[in-house]
């Protein structure tokens, strides 16, 4: 018996936490609807906030939070509208995509912006598209997520694009004979990313050794050791930053030599932190570069830190990455859209989505017929393991 | 009550529900979360059948059920994949090699018929061992297959580690009620046949059963087999229910997701697992998805308790509860029927009649 | 010389990865011994060892954090046997091995939530992470360290079994549940105790493992903890220098694996292992013959 009244004790005292918890949550809703008052528009925000892309999708909410931050408000058809994000985890899990985006639609969103991660991108998008409900990717860059849709659209560039670049610089830079190139299983991302590189880094006259590993793994010396015996001249690992921290730690106590190649999810604080003082050398591709625009590092760099969850949010640090940047612009460009369509319906909005065009913090920004953005230039950073910071290599871009 | 009248009443229950389910689809509007629910709700309950048919019924405990459903999920999306999307789908693979498309019934019961297959191979060697040592065995080979479907190798058969997207989908909540509904059916009357007896005899003493002339290999592999045959059907459906799948979902974390709702519900009650897996579902993907609900405004208040991942603590300890002190669920081993309750309501009437015919004799 | 330099690495990550398995490994096959249950929330008491890491850093000079790792670690574990294991006793054997299940989902919760999802730099321990180079290949010292010190926990732990009175009360259990109980053994102290040698050694074992794979993230234990138990099985379950010598198996046969070029199959490999030591011998490498536990 005794055993029995512990056993309820435990458990009251673990649900008595929660109740705690539950207890404050009126008070804060009706915070939420006193600043939502009026006439309300919705943008459904469909990002990872765990799990193997969480970093990611936390930053590049981050953008769209400090957008909505700047301009909460939107006038649509002659009337002010206010702003409100929801904002829904899609724990970077295809398996939960498709609920996690039901749930938008259900909140009735006007139109949604995310996701980081090509393959939650692609899982949540038949969702979206029988609610008839436009999305705008943000960072998402396999060629799969817009191809055959006309209500997903991007404003970032393509993996086909982006391998380019990175195979080029590969090329130019170090004149690479032979790349490694790692992927992991099941992520469309880094496959479809690896693939393009390996496509044009062959096009190229280079040789290429690829490799795959499996989620959950977190021993990556021995793909290490089997780059320094292949004699790779790069290493091309494009990959969540969860991964690219281990891979990174790995490399430098293994003493890898030769450079790290990246994509666009390793712009991130993350990897500068595990480089720190560490002997490596990364090189990634991204949409933007600190500096590129004083006035808005500024004004952002003083939200995260006036904000401790934001500065949580961002690595704990206040480097402005680029996916902030993108996310950014793309509450941007939903405003646009709506401004465009002179009302809230889902379907006006996709309609007036293909005509936008919008100059952005990270450059211009319009869709070509397929939904895509129309850019061609690439950031390449390197980071520098004594500050701390990326420092700007060169603007790339492809010859068609 | 006579077998008629139960059968007359039973159906007229899953009419009734089934009307039900169709006035829903015409008021409510289709986004609604309670359709999302509602469709996951029921797929579920089949997997969790299937798999309460081993560990409740037969008491094998087997936790290969993510492998075989994957086996049904990668059969019915090859085989439905429309040919003209397959250039884009196996876009790494040239198109794959599997160059036609079959019907969704027909790719169904593919679905189910490849995982029973494989379920016999898987069988013949490892229904030999016992209680945890089969666990753990059934949930190698789900890893294992995993693994083989992400292997690029197969990549114009299974794309290989990349989604599978394109194939047809449903609309209709009523489409995985109708297809679940079918299955449970036949799983129940299974049960209830001379079969079910001999696989309830073997739960409850192997030795015994034997000495009663059961084959204990044939039994243990039949049960096995018809499991992961809806289990592989269910899989088809998931794919159906979510339009793109993938190997990398079917993970051991799936297969312990059926269990508790197996358990959840009751080991050894079909309508436990069904009302158990929609509780399960309604809980983990739309009831207590407010506590997720961080406040975003950069206002002076915030709640420090409520943020991303509270709501899979709140339901853990949930969980936990019911495991320690709810073991046998909410239905145990009973099963909800209109006798049941009849019986239930007959009970309570005669106590309130001893108690006031009691009370009048004073 | 140059097939050493080549090759050496794959080896002594797999040595190394093996002995931090053999660390984890114990805990399950004491468990498993005594209780006749797959403790699957072991694997998660490892992340949670390494989470505490994390935090404790932040707060206190290392010697002091690692002594806290180990005491809130044996704390949880015998925490977590006592509220979930312990009033389970009576039950059938699947109803403890659901509870399990159902504490490994908890700890992996709680710790999304409180992470926030994001995968956690594990601190440098001194000297342990320093660079070391031998035979031209370089490395953490860690991956040194780890196969000695795991020897010599086990044979410390093996003595401890064998020449003391808890120990021999630990090995009456594991022979015969019921039977010791009637010979006077306190039961529940005994099984304690296991508990708390497990979690010691996941605690060990957990910081030579992300000192060398630096991120901790909820589902970091789930893996190695996966494949800790398939290794205790390899060896024969209840068996200490059984489960050692199956997690090194594992451990150089992964990195191996790896090292071939079939790195899709490096997790499947193990589990092929597992079914085939199954069939071909049920009760392990090393396990007692003639008992009906399979």
């Amino acid at each position: 018996m005794k055993k029995r009244i512990l056993s309820v004790l435990l458990a009251a005292a673990m649900l008595s936490t929660l109740l705690a918890g539950c207890e404050k949550k009126p008070e804060a809703s009706a915070d939420s609807t006193a600043a939502a008052d009026g006439d309300v528009v919705r943008i459904g925000v469909f990002e990872p906030a765990s799990g193997d892309n969480g970093a990611g999708g936390k930053q590049e909410t981050l953008g769209i939070q400090y957008a909505n931050y700047v301009t909460p408000t939107v006038e649509i058809g002659g009337k002010e509208y206010t702003v409100q994000l929801d904002i829904v985890d899609n724990e970077s899990s295809n398996d939960k995509a498709p609920t996690a985006a039901a749930t938008l639609v259900s909140n009735g969103v006007s139109v949604v912006l995310g996701s980081y991660g090509s393959g939650v991108s692609i899982a949540g998008s038949d969702t979206f598209k029988e609610a008839g409900i436009p999305v705008i990717g943000v960072t998402c860059t396999n060629p799969q997520i817009t191809e055959g849709n006309t209500h997903y659209f991007r404003i970032c560039f393509l993996d086909p694009f982006q391998g380019t670049v990175l195979a080029n610089f590969a090329k130019d830079n170090f004149s690479a004979q032979k790349a490694y190139v790692l992927t992991k299983l099941g992520d469309d991302y880094s496959t479809g990313l690896g693939y393009y590189f390996t496509e044009a880094f062959e096009a190229l006259g280079g040789e290429v050794v690829s490799d795959t590993f499996q989620e959950g793994n977190s021993d990556f010396t021995s793909y290490i050791t089997s780059a320094k015996n292949e004699g790779a001249d790069v290493f091309f690992a494009p990959s969540s930053t969860e991964v690219a921290a281990l891979l990174v730690e790995q490399a430098a106590s293994q003493g890898l030599e030769i450079p790290l190649l990246a994509g666009d999810t390793w712009d991130s604080n993350v990897i500068l932190n595990a480089a720190e003082g560490k002997n490596v050398d990364i090189y990634v591709s991204t949409f933007y570069q600190e500096g590129g625009n004083p006035e808005f590092d500024a004004g952002i760099k003083e939200w995260i830190n006036s904000d401790s969850t934001a500065k949580a949010n961002n690595g704990g640090d206040d480097t402005v990455s680029g996916l902030t940047v993108m996310g950014y612009d793309a509450y941007y460009v939903a405003l646009e859209a709506l401004k465009a369509a002179g009302s809230t319906d889902p379907a006006a909005v996709n309609e007036a989505l293909w005509d936008v065009t919008y100059t952005g913090v990270s450059g211009d920004i319009s869709f070509n017929e397929i939904g895509d953005a129309n850019r061609d230039a690439a950031y390449i950073k390197h980071a520098n393991t004594e500050t701390a910071a990326w420092d700007f290599v060169a603007e790339q871009s492809v010859a068609e | 009550m006579k077998k008629r009248t139960k059968m007359i009443w039973n159906i007229g229950l899953i009419a009734a529900l089934l009307g039900l389910l169709f006035l829903l689809e015409q008021v409510v509007p289709s986004s609604s979360m309670l359709f999302m629910v509602l469709k996951k709700g029921a797929i579920y309950a089949l997997v969790a059948v299937s798999m309460n048919l081993l560990n409740g019924f037969t008491g094998l405990f087997s936790l290969g059920q993510a492998g075989f459903m994957l086996l049904g999920a990668y059969t019915y999306a090859i085989l439905t994949i429309p040919a003209e999307s397959r250039a884009s789908v196996y876009q790494y693979f040239d198109g794959g090699i599997v160059q036609f498309s079959i019907p969704v019934p027909l790719a169904l019961i593919a679905g189910g018929l490849v995982a029973a297959v494989f379920a016999y191979l898987i069988g013949l060697p490892v229904l030999r061992l016992k209680s945890d040592y089969l666990a753990i065995a059934t949930l190698g080979f789900a890893e294992i297959i995993r693994a083989v479907f992400q292997w690029d190798k197969l990549g114009p058969l299974t794309n290989g580690s990349n989604l599978l997207r394109s194939f047809p989908t449903f609309q209709s909540v009523l489409y995985p009620f109708l297809v679940a509904g079918i299955c449970i059916g036949l799983i129940v009357l299974l049960i209830n046949s001379t079969y079910g007896r001999a696989f309830k005899a073997i739960r409850d003493d192997e030795i015994a059963a034997e000495a009663m002339g059961i084959n204990l290999a044939h039994h243990k592999r039949l049960a096995f087999v018809i499991s992961s045959f809806f289990a592989g059907i269910s899989g088809g459906l998931l794919a159906m229910y979510q339009t793109t799948i993938q190997a990398s979902m079917f993970k051991s974390a799936m297969t312990y997701e059926i269990l508790l709702i197996v358990v959840i519900g009751g080991i050894g009650s079909i309508t436990g697992s069904c009302i158990g897996s929609f509780l399960f579902i309604a809980c983990s993907e739309w009831w207590l998805r407010f506590l997720d609900n961080e406040n975003l405004y950069i206002g002076d208040f915030h709640l420090t308790l409520l943020r991303p991942g509270f709501r899979k603590v709140v339901f853990s300890i949930i969980i936990m509860v019911i495991v320690l002190f709810y073991r046998k669920g909410i239905m145990g081993d009973r099963e909800f029927s209109v006798e049941a309750v009849r019986r239930f309501f007959l009970k309570r009437f005669k106590k309130k009649q001893t108690a006031e015919g009691g009370a009048s004799n004073e | 010389m140059d097939w050493i330099t080549k090759n050496l690495p794959y080896l002594m990550a797999g040595i190394s990865v093996g002995g931090q398995y053999a660390l984890i490994a114990i805990g399950y096959t004491m468990v498993y011994g005594i209780l006749r249950l797959i403790n699957f929330a072991h694997g998660d008491i490892f992340m949670v060892a390494g989470l505490i890491m994390v935090y404790a850093v932040t707060v206190m000079p290392m010697p002091l954090a690692i002594l806290l790792v180990i005491v809130a670690t044996v704390a949880l574990g015998f925490l977590v046997e006592r509220a979930a294991y312990k009033p389970l006793r009576s039950a059938p054997r699947m109803s403890v091995m659901i509870s399990a299940i159902g504490v490994s989902y908890l700890l992996q919760n709680l710790a999304l939530y409180i992470t926030g999802g994001l995968s956690q730099q594990y601190p440098a321990i001194p000297w342990l992470s320093d660079t070391v180079t031998i035979l031209g290949a370089t490395t953490k010292r860690v991956t040194l360290v780890t196969p000695v010190l795991t020897v010599v926990l086990v044979v410390v732990l093996v003595l401890l079994i064998k020449y003391t009175k808890i120990g021999m009360a630990m090995r009456a259990a594991s022979r015969d549940f019921e039977t010791s109980q009637l010979m006077g053994i306190k039961i529940n102290s005994v099984i304690s105790m296991t508990f708390v040698i497990g979690s010691f050694l996941a605690a060990i074992g957990s910081m030579l493992y992300f000192t060398n794979y630096t991120g901790v993230t909820p589902t970091a234990g789930a893996m190695p903890g996966l494949k800790a138990f398939v290794a205790a099985v390899f060896g024969g379950i209840g068996s200490i220098p059984g489960a050692v010598i199956g997690a090194f198996i594992i451990g150089i046969c992964e990195n191996i694996i790896k090292g071939l070029g079939w790195t899709t199959f490096s997790d499947a490999f193990t589990f092929a292992l597992l079914i085939v030591i199954l069939i071909a011998k049920p009760t392990g490498l090393f396990g007692e013959k003639a008992i009906d536990k399979v």
